[in-house]
């Protein structure tokens, strides 16, 4: 689970995978001399930073190549102690020359200046924690990240060429790339910048109508057409036996707006990604009727986008901004790591929110405004690899509610748009050259059947499941 | 020299503002008390401490004002002090539950001029700080806001005046354009701005078209509208002294039309400041109307407000400009 295993505590397994299955020891310093375990705390508190990290996992191959196994090396910090365990260390391996080693490897970049995207969500908290913690300087790149008003604005700001990459919803870099809403541009499914981390809130005088069958009339409002929020919302109506498009509205509004129409009685609810749902807590003026994981988990939500062309032309660059915010991805997973990506993007040159609100949905201990306290650590998770089965969902429900306007062979389709292997073969890549890093969904089966509502869907029966569900559009 | 209807106008200006205040600080303002502490039962201690809550943490959350129900269910989660402190806290975790021990969050209140008024010395005590791309004190802000109305007005007024001589001294250019003016006039800035960052494809020249092009219009018309209504004994009299037609525009025409002129230049000023916070809150990034959204955005709607007193001293000191402006072109027949 931790992201951050430091090579130089006796009391942990750096590289023993079974040493991690069978969990690691409660207090990672019990039991040390208080000066090694106040010089280990030192160090986790500042392996986020951006010129630490780097050293961190040089050191960690260093440890490896000298000491072999955990058993070994654990041994020895526990006799040497762990302070001149660090200066014997120093003096036999400079860690500043290999350092600058592996920032050679860095050149070759084709472009070093870059725009990114962000709509202020938690959703975007790789791509904007990693501004704010420094993920991007570790790889050579000089990266601006704009602010965006809403996604129709940034993805015409992607279209138009101003921005190099940016934060999209996932079914955006599709609609893109097949011209649905816009002119075509193909676009690529780079990676997941999160999982879950999407809600269902309602006004708080709906607190006693929460069975969906009875919200025939409702408002409900979701943050864009080309969204997991308006795609998972139908399928949940649909579902309990209403038409998405006539039983029940469904507006876009930016997610700005929500809680202030939430407040203001004109939506009875909305689908839409966080701070929003429990800023409506915070404020009182809604309650959380479910989190989106509870609909399908480890569902996906936002992700990185490129353009074809920008891949095309910056191999390198893409590889440094790939391997950049899929770190800052992993970083964000941990239990760390939550809580320092949450005080970073407060400010208001990022989220602009109270880092309470940010701190609630990062960790999970959050009251949902119906008077319950929860505990949901994935409420919303950070598993960067985007599946094949992800993608033929996303493409066969655009299909289901016509906005793809006939019928296609969506697994095909999804392995052109959703960069499942490439990604995948970085985070191996990744994982070899810094022992300290996991992704816990790297070894996944991108094609494995996914369970939705109770109900299984296999990317290559797509068609033959959206045929089978109700109100669907393409009979 | 200060006339006594002068003084009379300012005191009744300045007790309008005082008894407005008065009655915005009265309806908002809520009176910090803190967490008002939970008091719990002997019986309602020992179940938590049953279930292993620290005693020192039952003391502490009780203060903070959560009530039992929230406390038995955190005893529940086997959630530490240590975790709930990740999560922003016991009281950021008790306040969101509706209960009637708890006072409304700070979040959800309308904000009191007094705390509009510590936001206003903040931003006024720093306007040029620079905390990253996305967040910049309000003196660069406006200051980026200005230049972009400055360059989107010149490029409107150098289109406009021309043109409207043209229609002005033209019945027949005045006929064919008038559909097309008529039309296009009554647009947003929002419509535009989409069209715009499509076809452009610069965010930038589109908030500069989009300033442009709602900006053009009262200075088209209002210059056609003087121009057209010249008398026309000035004109013939031009004509007997056998001016060319250039020279009748600039010397006899420019002088006589320019009050009306001048006015449509005013009321264009006006809207190109309007039109600004409507373009930049598309745009991002920098401009004082991106600020408004900004704090929008994070709900903060003391500082939205003094975005927006900021919005409207600026509009009133354009407007002042072109009033002296008004003042030197008038003349009496």
């Amino acid at each position: 689970m931790t992201h951050f295993k430091d090579p130089f505590n006796p009391n942990i397994d750096v590289w023993n995978e079974c040493g991690e299955a069978a969990g690691g020891p409660a207090d990672p310093y019990a039991g040390l001399p208080a000066e090694d375990a106040a010089i280990l705390r030192d160090r986790a508190k500042h392996s986020l930073n951006p010129e630490v990290g780097m050293t961190r996992a040089l050191e960690s191959s260093v440890m490896q190549g000298l000491f072999k196994t955990d058993i070994s090396r654990r041994a020895f910090l526990r006799s040497a102690g762990v302070s001149s365990a660090l200066a014997a260390v120093a003096t036999v391996f400079p860690l500043s020359s290999l350092q600058l080693m592996a920032q050679e490897a860095m050149k070759n970049l084709e472009k070093t200046k870059l725009t990114l995207g962000f709509v202020p969500i938690t959703c975007a908290t790789p791509i904007i924690g990693g501004h704010a913690l420094g993920f991007y300087e570790r790889y050579g790149l000089d990266v601006d990240i704009v602010k965006t008003a809403g996604w129709a604005v940034s993805r015409d700001k992607c279209l138009n060429g101003e921005y190099d990459g940016s934060h999209l919803l996932f079914p955006m870099p599709m609609a893109m790339s097949l011209g649905i809403g816009s002119t075509a541009q193909p676009w690529k499914v780079v990676s997941n910048v999160n999982t879950n981390g999407q809600a269902i809130v309602l006004a708080n005088k709906h607190l006693s109508n929460q069975d969906p069958k009875n919200w025939r009339g409702f408002k409900f409002a979701v943050p864009f057409e080309y969204s997991m929020h308006n795609l998972l919302l139908r399928n949940y109506v649909a579902a309990a036996g209403l038409d998405p498009d006539r039983d029940i509205q469904i507006r876009v509004v930016p997610p700005p707006e929500m809680v202030a129409n939430l407040r203001s009685e004109n939506v009875d609810g909305y689908l839409a990604p966080d701070p929003f749902c429990q800023r409506a807590v915070y404020d009182q003026v809604g309650f959380i009727h479910k989190l989106t994981l509870d609909l399908w988990k480890q569902h996906p939500c936002c992700v990185f986008g490129l353009s074809e062309k920008f891949i095309g032309e910056n191999p390198n660059t893409t590889m440094a901004l790939t391997t950049s915010i899929l770190e800052a991805t992993a970083a964000a997973e941990t239990s760390e790591g939550r809580v320092a990506f949450a005080e970073s993007m407060a400010p208001a040159n990022y989220l602009n929110q109270p880092v309470e609100i940010l701190k609630q949905i990062l960790t999970g201990v959050f009251p949902d405004g119906q008077g319950n306290i929860k505990n949901v650590p994935d409420r919303i998770s950070f598993m960067p690899l985007p599946t094949q089965t992800m993608g033929a969902w996303v493409l066969s429900q655009l299909r289901r509610w016509n906005y793809i306007e006939s019928d296609t062979n969506y697994a095909t389709l999804a392995e052109d748009l959703v960069m499942t292997t490439t990604t995948r073969e970085r985070m191996r890549a990744m994982m070899v050259a810094d022992a300290n890093l996991t992704f816990p969904d790297a070894e996944q089966d991108v094609y494995a059947p996914a369970q939705i509502q109770g109900e299984e869907f296999a990317p290559s029966a797509a068609q033959q499941f959206i045929d089978s569900q109700p109100f669907s559009r393409t009979l | 020299m200060i006339r006594p209807s002068d003084i009379r106008s300012s005191l009744l200006s300045l007790a309008i503002l005082l008894s407005l205040l008065v009655v915005w600080q009265v309806t908002t303002h809520v009176p910090e008390t803190g967490p008002v502490g939970v008091i719990l039962s002997q019986e309602e201690t020992g179940s938590l401490l049953d279930q292993s809550m620290p005693q020192e943490d039952i003391v502490y959350y009780a203060s903070q004002g959560v009530a039992f129900t929230q406390l038995k269910q955190i005893a529940s989660l086997k959630l530490s002090r240590e975790m709930i402190d990740a999560a922003g806290g016991i009281r950021a975790l008790g306040i969101s539950v509706p209960d009637e021990n708890t006072a409304p969050t700070p979040g959800s209140l309308f904000p009191s001029p007094v705390r509009v008024g510590v936001e206003l010395w903040d931003t006024v005590t720093d306007p040029f700080y620079v905390a990253g791309t996305n967040d910049m004190g309000y003196g660069i802000q406006i200051g980026y806001s200005l230049l972009r109305v400055i360059i989107g007005y010149t490029l409107a007024a150098a289109v406009a005046i021309p043109l409207g001589f043209l229609i002005g001294m033209s019945p027949l250019a005045y006929k064919a354009l008038d559909p097309f003016i008529q039309v296009l006039k009554p647009i947003s800035p929002l419509a535009w701005m989409p069209i715009a960052l499509f076809t452009i494809g610069d965010s930038e020249l589109s908030s500069l078209f989009v300033i442009f092009i709602c900006s053009l219009w009262p200075m088209l018309t209002n210059t056609a509208f003087g121009v057209a209504g010249v008398r026309s004994d000035w004109i013939n009299v031009a004509r007997t002294h056998e001016l060319s037609t250039f020279r009748t525009a600039l010397t006899v025409i420019l002088p006589a039309a320019a009050p009306t002129i001048v006015t449509g230049m005013r009321i264009s000023i006006g809207i190109a400041w309007l039109v600004i916070v409507a373009a930049e809150m598309l745009v991002g990034g920098t401009g004082i109307g991106y600020v408004v959204w900004n704090e929008w955005n994070g709900l903060r709607l003391d500082r939205m407000i003094v975005a927006i007193l900021f919005i409207g001293v600026m509009g009133m000191l354009l407007d002042a400009a072109f009033a002296r402006l008004q003042r030197a072109v008038a003349y009496v027949e």
